[in-house]
């Protein structure tokens, strides 16, 4: 194909993706920097930004602790089925992947249900004669709601990493004395780390900015920062307001994607699934 | 450790589908109570194929994912293409603004989506209503779009480059060359690209929350405002189908993949 030509099929994309990509967040960037009622150019939204910094914090450590629990349960995991034969890999990673597929609306209601006070779980324990726990509504259930909702983000790029590690680097580091641990610490953890910060990003990023689970798993005190926008915009009728903390949170995932990063080296592709 | 690996696996899965197999268990009770399960039957599926409104909310889910996944498909496949003859560092430019929508929170792609909608239509354009169906289809492509490249760009890296030279000293022009070679080496990756793009599409609550109006709603759109009044047993009815649909396709694309792989191996022995 003549180059010219093939380079002239990427234009209307590229157009594309900066009107609907690049220009919308500029357009961010003008309502959070216009005052709500005159429409003049302010820097009142940014001012008010402060009072909710206590909710942006409480934000990053729930997604921080999510991510690191995902990374606890999913690594095994992504271990076990790298080491399967190639059928089951298949088959246990569409079994991974099935969950993401499905609604997230209705599964995590399938946690309320099976959470809440008079729900399954704590019907079971009264069977055994533990009586009910409070389990809806605190913070343990919103972290386990993002755990469940992104485990297979963390799974699958781990799966990813782990299948390529070349087995004949285990077979030299035995050769060479190390045991199982020491091969573990010293030759697969170190190779999967690209993993681990794909993981890590793509667990941290929804789980910031969710709404949905904290309403739903959460009570007054577990606010999220994606819950005060979301009601900005659908309650609050303060757009204004709401573009601001959009802007600050999209820094705030920039600052730590960029971070995981620098860790991680240069990656054309960055995460991706497949 | 490995028998321990085992059974944290197995504990892992049952922790990722008890949730699911609550709400299909949910479609066959005869009570409403999600908590409760008072008796077997099939009544939710019929009431489910009763009721209107809820089939048009799955038909507009459906025809907002198949338009915009086949759209993007095509749109991406194509722009792959172009990126993938882009000098490098044009190449880097492209992939960036690529994975700004994968990068960026949904609720974020919402918000500046709805508000670049709004400010157009009603600032420019003097529009009342400026949310409809097209706004939704618009923004489903965009988010779409970069699950297609990201899929078909590594195909096109894999290729040969001189298979398609063959081609056009064989006499195709290019066009010829890119339908009977380019398209047949990356397909595998615009496959998964368009089925990965229909899944999000149709799953997607976040982004079509911020950029729908009123006139056109989709199904998650609508599960998320039933949730102030109780759940309908038949939308676990749904869950239930559209869970055997999904597993149904996942394992279609599992059985081409395999067939795929064959028929490779078979062919390249074939040639030795």
């Amino acid at each position: 194909m003549k180059k010219n030509n093939a380079v002239l099929l990427s234009a209307p994309y590229l157009i594309w993706m900066v009107v609907f990509t690049l220009i919308p967040l500029g357009v961010v960037a003008y309502y959070a920097l216009t005052d709500p009622s005159t429409g003049a150019f302010s820097l009142g939204n940014l001012a008010n930004l402060g009072m909710y910094l206590p909710v942006l914090w409480q934000s990053i450590v729930y997604s921080l602790v999510s991510a690191c629990i995902c990374l606890i349960l999913g690594y095994p995991v992504a271990y076990f089925i790298a080491h399967c034969s190639v059928r089951a890999q298949k088959f246990l990673y569409m079994l991974v992947m099935l969950p993401m597929c499905m609604s997230f609306l209705l599964r995590t209601l399938a946690w309320v249900g099976l959470l809440q006070d008079t729900g399954i779980i704590n019907t079971l324990l009264g069977k055994i004669g533990i009586g009910p726990l409070t389990m809806i509504r605190t913070p343990g259930a919103v972290v386990l709601g993002m755990v469940y909702n992104y485990l297979p983000y963390m799974i699958l790029p781990l799966y990813a990493t782990i299948v390529k590690i070349d087995p004949r680097l285990i077979e030299a580091a035995e050769d060479l004395g190390c045991n199982g641990v020491q091969v573990f610490s010293r030759v697969v953890l170190p190779l999967s780390v690209p993993g681990i910060l794909s993981g890590m990003t793509m667990v941290f990023v929804p789980s910031v900015s969710t709404f949905y689970i904290s309403q739903k798993l959460g009570g007054t005190d577990t606010v999220l920062i994606g819950d005060v926008i979301e009601r900005q915009f659908k309650q609050g009728n303060n757009p204004n307001l709401g573009a601001a903390l959009s802007l600050v949170l999209m820094l705030l995932v920039l600052v730590c994607t960029s971070i995981l990063n620098r860790f991680g080296g240069d990656q054309e592709e960055g995460g991706v699934l497949v | 450790m490995k028998r321990a690996n085992r059974i944290l696996t197995i504990l892992i899965f049952v922790f990722l589908y008890i949730p699911m197999a609550v709400l299909v268990v949910a479609s066959f009770n005869t009570g409403k109570d999600i908590t409760e399960f008072e008796g077997f039957t099939f009544q939710q599926y019929v009431r489910l194929f009763q009721d209107s409104s809820l089939l048009e909310l799955l038909r507009n889910s459906l025809v907002v994912s198949v338009l915009a996944s086949a759209a993007a498909t095509i749109f991406g496949t194509v722009a792959s293409v172009g990126i993938h003859s882009l000098n490098p560092r044009m190449r880097k430019a492209a992939m960036t603004l690529t994975n700004i929508p994968m990068t960026n929170p949904d609720i974020v792609t919402g918000v500046s989506l709805s508000l670049l909608f709004v400010f157009v239509g009603t600032k420019m354009l003097g529009q009342r209503n400026s949310l409809t169906f097209w706004t939704l289809l618009i923004a489903h492509i965009t988010f779409n779009l970069p699950y297609v490249i990201l899929n078909v760009m590594p195909k096109l890296k894999q290729m040969d480059a001189s298979l398609t030279d063959a081609a056009m000293d064989l006499g195709c022009t290019p066009v010829q060359a890119f339908f009977r070679v380019t398209l047949y080496e990356i397909m595998p990756g615009i496959v998964s690209g368009a089925i990965m793009a229909f899944t999000m599409s149709l799953d997607d609550f976040v982004i079509s929350y911020f950029v729908s109006g009123l006139d056109f709603v989709t199904l998650p759109v609508e599960i998320y405002s039933y949730t102030k009044k109780p759940l309908q047993p038949k939308i676990y009815a749904m869950f239930t189908l559209l869970f055997l649909l999904i597993l149904a396709l996942m394992i279609a694309m599992n059985l081409i993949q395999i067939y795929g792989d064959k028929k490779k191996t078979q062919s390249r022995s074939a040639g030795v």
